[in-house]
């Protein structure tokens, strides 16, 4: 059987749903930034997928500066994390709730 | 010729300024030198203007100096003048000559005060401001000499402060001098207010008298009557006479120099000088003899029963002046003048004497406590007695002579009564003062066995200047002796200050020809009778020898059980000081009182009830602040928090929330899409 775009959207699609829920439901910041990067992840992969479908350089070019930009942002991300741990001695998010109302 | 007048008071402010100001650092024998050579050399300078003044023919003996304009508005012009004539340069001379000697006693007495420099600083101060007043030309000057002698006064009187009693004295003479000093001040104001309107815009003598000619008499008599006002609180007349006695606080040689031989005879130089007007104002010169009369017999028999050493010369001081008053009130300037001089030096000298005394007892001045003086205390005794039988009038030492022309020109000028009391004054004089030497100088010791074993004659700094002001006493009555050709020298020497008043040019020289005729004789014998027979009746009281021989009831406590209400009243000086107490010191006590208890309720009532009725205000104020302003902000803060209720609750912090939220909204936009399409 050959593969489809339907199989590249629904493979994004799970790759989504897996980061969303690792989002919501781990407690660790750093497995929550790795299913952020699924997300990135996801989305990369149905752009690729439709660039490919539709013969059209664009979805490319918008997946490259996604995944630099996604470094840039995993980078800050990680400083920040280092910088929070290194204040509150923690890394699960549960306990970094200082800016409730 | 006369230039130099200015250095005479220069010398003394030089020596006052010095002594002020290093008196601290240059040791008391440079202090003594530096205080007795300034007057030592006034005296100097004013000798040798002495004799410039003689080798003037007697009409050219009259010239000022005019040092530098002091006060000149418009047309008015007041100078810095001294004034050279005979009456001023006499004055110099016993000012600064009884002044000489009491320094050079001052270095002895005052040897042991902590108070040296001070001493002699305020003492040449007080020269000064006494050769100013009485070399002065003009009548503004003269008063700055009258004030700063006032002054030093008040300083010496308050010299050892720290005693209470001294320092009350101190004010006691201030203040009763202040009553007179008003007066004296009113009398120059209207002076020179009725001589403007005859156009002179001065108070120079010499213009001021020559304008007093023209002036209505009753102004002159006011004037003169205000200008007497000062001499009576200056020179201790009655009734002013009440800080006198009491300026005895001092020490002792101030008493002698101020209260008795310069400063409080500044009310009769004063008159003296102002011979013109006086003349002019008859009703006035009456006031005065009668006045001084009358002192002189009040005070004389206060002395009577006196029995601090020093309150009795200060009695006999008030009454002595009393008799200088009298002379100049009749209008015998020169007569009055002579006994001022005589008196400076014999009082001078028992008041020198009197501290002589003090001194070999320890402080002791009670004549109850003494006796028996003379043998340890020979040098003072002597003199002191030289003293009293001067002062008591016995011929031929000099009170007599100055003491029996005053009693000849009150006679001769028709007021025997006022010579009447001037002879009995005359007795009591001589008796009061035979009682002082008899209680000090003979009989047995009365002292306590301490102060027996410490009596001591006093040093030769002390007794040399008793010495000379002795023979001086003795001696000085030839310049008024009455038997030269053409008069008393003193007389002729002074009369060209006297003669500008009624006494028209010939008057002088007829008086002094009229001479001493046979009554001039008969007063003598009377008035030495008088003073022989107070000496007499003194000795049969106090002396001992006498004493057992005096007739039965002639006894000093007998006399003073027989005649207790007299005694009494004498002893408490007429009560003069309690009726002042009475009239004057309590009314402003209790007005005083009054204006305090005034102060307490309206004053302060008014400012403690502005303070209530500020804090009632800032209390209200605090309150609708507290529920009005504050009730505001915080009701608008609960508003807030309470409608914000909801929203908060949203902002758990958890940020799977957010995310959460955030995926479930986006997933109903997606919914909403799909149904929409």
């Amino acid at each position: 059987m050959t593969v489809t775009l339907n199989h590249y959207l629904l493979l994004s699609m799970v790759l989504f749903s897996i980061g969303v829920m690792g989002v919501l439901l781990r407690r660790n910041i750093i497995i929550v930034l790795m299913s952020l990067e699924l997300i990135f992840n996801a989305a990369n992969l149905s752009l690729a997928a439709f660039s490919y479908y539709l013969q059209s350089i664009n979805g490319m070019v918008f997946v490259v500066f996604s995944i630099t930009v996604a470094a840039a942002e995993v980078a800050v991300g990680l400083a920040i994390l280092v910088a929070v741990f290194r204040f509150r001695k923690t890394v699960y998010i549960d306990e970094l709730n200082q800016m409730r109302g | 010729m006369f230039d130099i007048i200015w250095l005479i008071p220069l010398f003394p402010l030089t020596g006052a300024v010095a002594n002020a100001l290093a008196g601290a650092r240059i040791g008391r024998k440079a202090i003594g030198w530096i205080g007795c050579s300034a007057v030592a050399l006034a005296f100097l300078v004013a000798t040798v203007l002495f004799f410039r003044l003689t080798g003037l023919p007697p009409d050219q003996r009259s010239a000022t100096v005019t040092m530098f304009g002091w006060i000149a508005s418009g047309g008015f012009q007041i100078d810095a003048v001294f004034l050279a004539d005979p009456l001023s340069i006499l004055m110099a001379l016993v000012v600064s000559g009884v002044g000489f000697l009491i320094h050079v006693y001052s270095v002895g007495y005052m040897h042991d005060d902590r108070g040296f420099g001070r001493y002699f600083s305020f003492l040449n101060l007080f020269v000064f401001f006494m050769l100013v007043l009485v070399l002065s030309g003009d009548f503004l000057v003269m008063f700055f000499g009258w004030e700063g002698v006032g002054l030093c006064s008040y300083l010496l009187i308050g010299f050892w402060y720290e005693k209470k009693s001294a320092s009350d004295a101190g004010k006691k003479a201030f203040i009763v001098n202040r009553v007179g000093d008003f007066g004296f001040i009113i009398g120059i104001l209207l002076l020179f207010w009725s001589v403007a309107g005859q156009g002179v815009q001065s108070l120079r003598f010499d213009a001021v008298f020559d304008a007093a000619r023209h002036l209505p008499p009753h102004t002159l008599t006011l004037v003169t009557a205000l200008l007497f006002a000062g001499a009576i609180g200056k020179s201790a007349q009655f009734p002013l006479h009440v800080w006198l006695p009491d300026a005895m606080e001092g020490p002792t040689p101030v008493s002698a120099l101020i209260h008795a031989a310069t400063m409080v005879t500044a009310g009769v130089y004063m008159v003296a000088r102002n011979s013109v007007l006086f003349t002019l104002a008859p009703v006035t010169g009456e006031v005065v003899a009668g006045l001084g009369i009358f002192t002189a017999l009040f005070a004389a028999t206060i002395g009577l029963v006196q029995n601090d050493i020093k309150k009795v010369l200060a009695y006999s001081t008030v009454s002595q002046l009393g008799y200088m008053f009298a002379a100049v009130g009749v209008g015998a300037f020169s007569a009055g003048i002579f006994h001022l001089m005589t008196h400076a030096f014999f009082k001078g000298l028992l008041f020198l004497g009197a501290g002589s005394v003090i001194h070999a007892m320890s402080g002791e001045q009670d004549m109850q406590r003494m006796g028996g003086l003379y043998r340890p205390l020979k040098a003072t005794a002597i003199t002191f007695i030289i003293g009293a039988v001067a002062i008591a009038g016995i011929p031929p030492l000099s009170g007599f002579w100055s003491k029996d022309e005053i009693l000849y020109e009150v006679f001769r000028r028709g007021h025997p009564v006022l010579w009447a009391a001037g002879l009995l004054t005359a007795a009591m004089t001589a008796f009061y003062i035979f009682r002082q030497v008899f209680l000090i100088f003979s009989g047995p010791s009365r002292a306590d066995e301490h102060t027996r074993s410490h009596i001591h004659e006093s040093p030769r700094v002390m007794t040399v200047p008793l010495i000379v002001l002795a023979a001086s006493a003795a001696i000085a009555g030839v310049f008024g002796f009455p038997f030269f050709k053409g008069g008393s020298p003193l007389h002729h020497f002074l009369s060209p200050v006297f003669a500008g008043g009624v006494h028209h040019a010939g008057a002088v020289a007829e008086e002094a020809a009229a001479g001493h005729g046979a009554t001039a004789f008969i007063l003598m014998g009377v008035s030495v009778v008088a003073a022989v027979t107070g000496i007499l009746l003194a000795a049969f009281l106090y002396a001992e020898p006498f004493r057992r021989r005096a007739p039965s009831g002639l006894h000093p406590e007998v006399l003073a059980k027989r005649f207790t209400r007299l005694h009494n009243l004498l002893l408490n000086k007429y009560y003069v000081d309690e009726i002042y107490g009475k009239l004057i010191v309590d009314p402003l006590t209790r007005a005083a009182r009054t204006c305090l208890s005034f102060d307490l309720s309206v004053i302060d009532g008014l400012v403690n009830g502005t303070g209530w009725l500020t804090r009632l205000t800032a209390w209200f104020s605090h309150q609708f602040d507290i529920y009005i302003v504050d009730g505001l902000v915080n009701s608008l803060a609960t508003l807030v928090r309470y409608s914000s209720g909801v929203w908060r609750g949203l902002q758990t912090g958890y940020l799977q929330n957010y995310a959460l939220i955030f995926v479930v909204g986006v997933l109903l936009m997606i919914a909403g899409v799909l149904v929409v399409i």
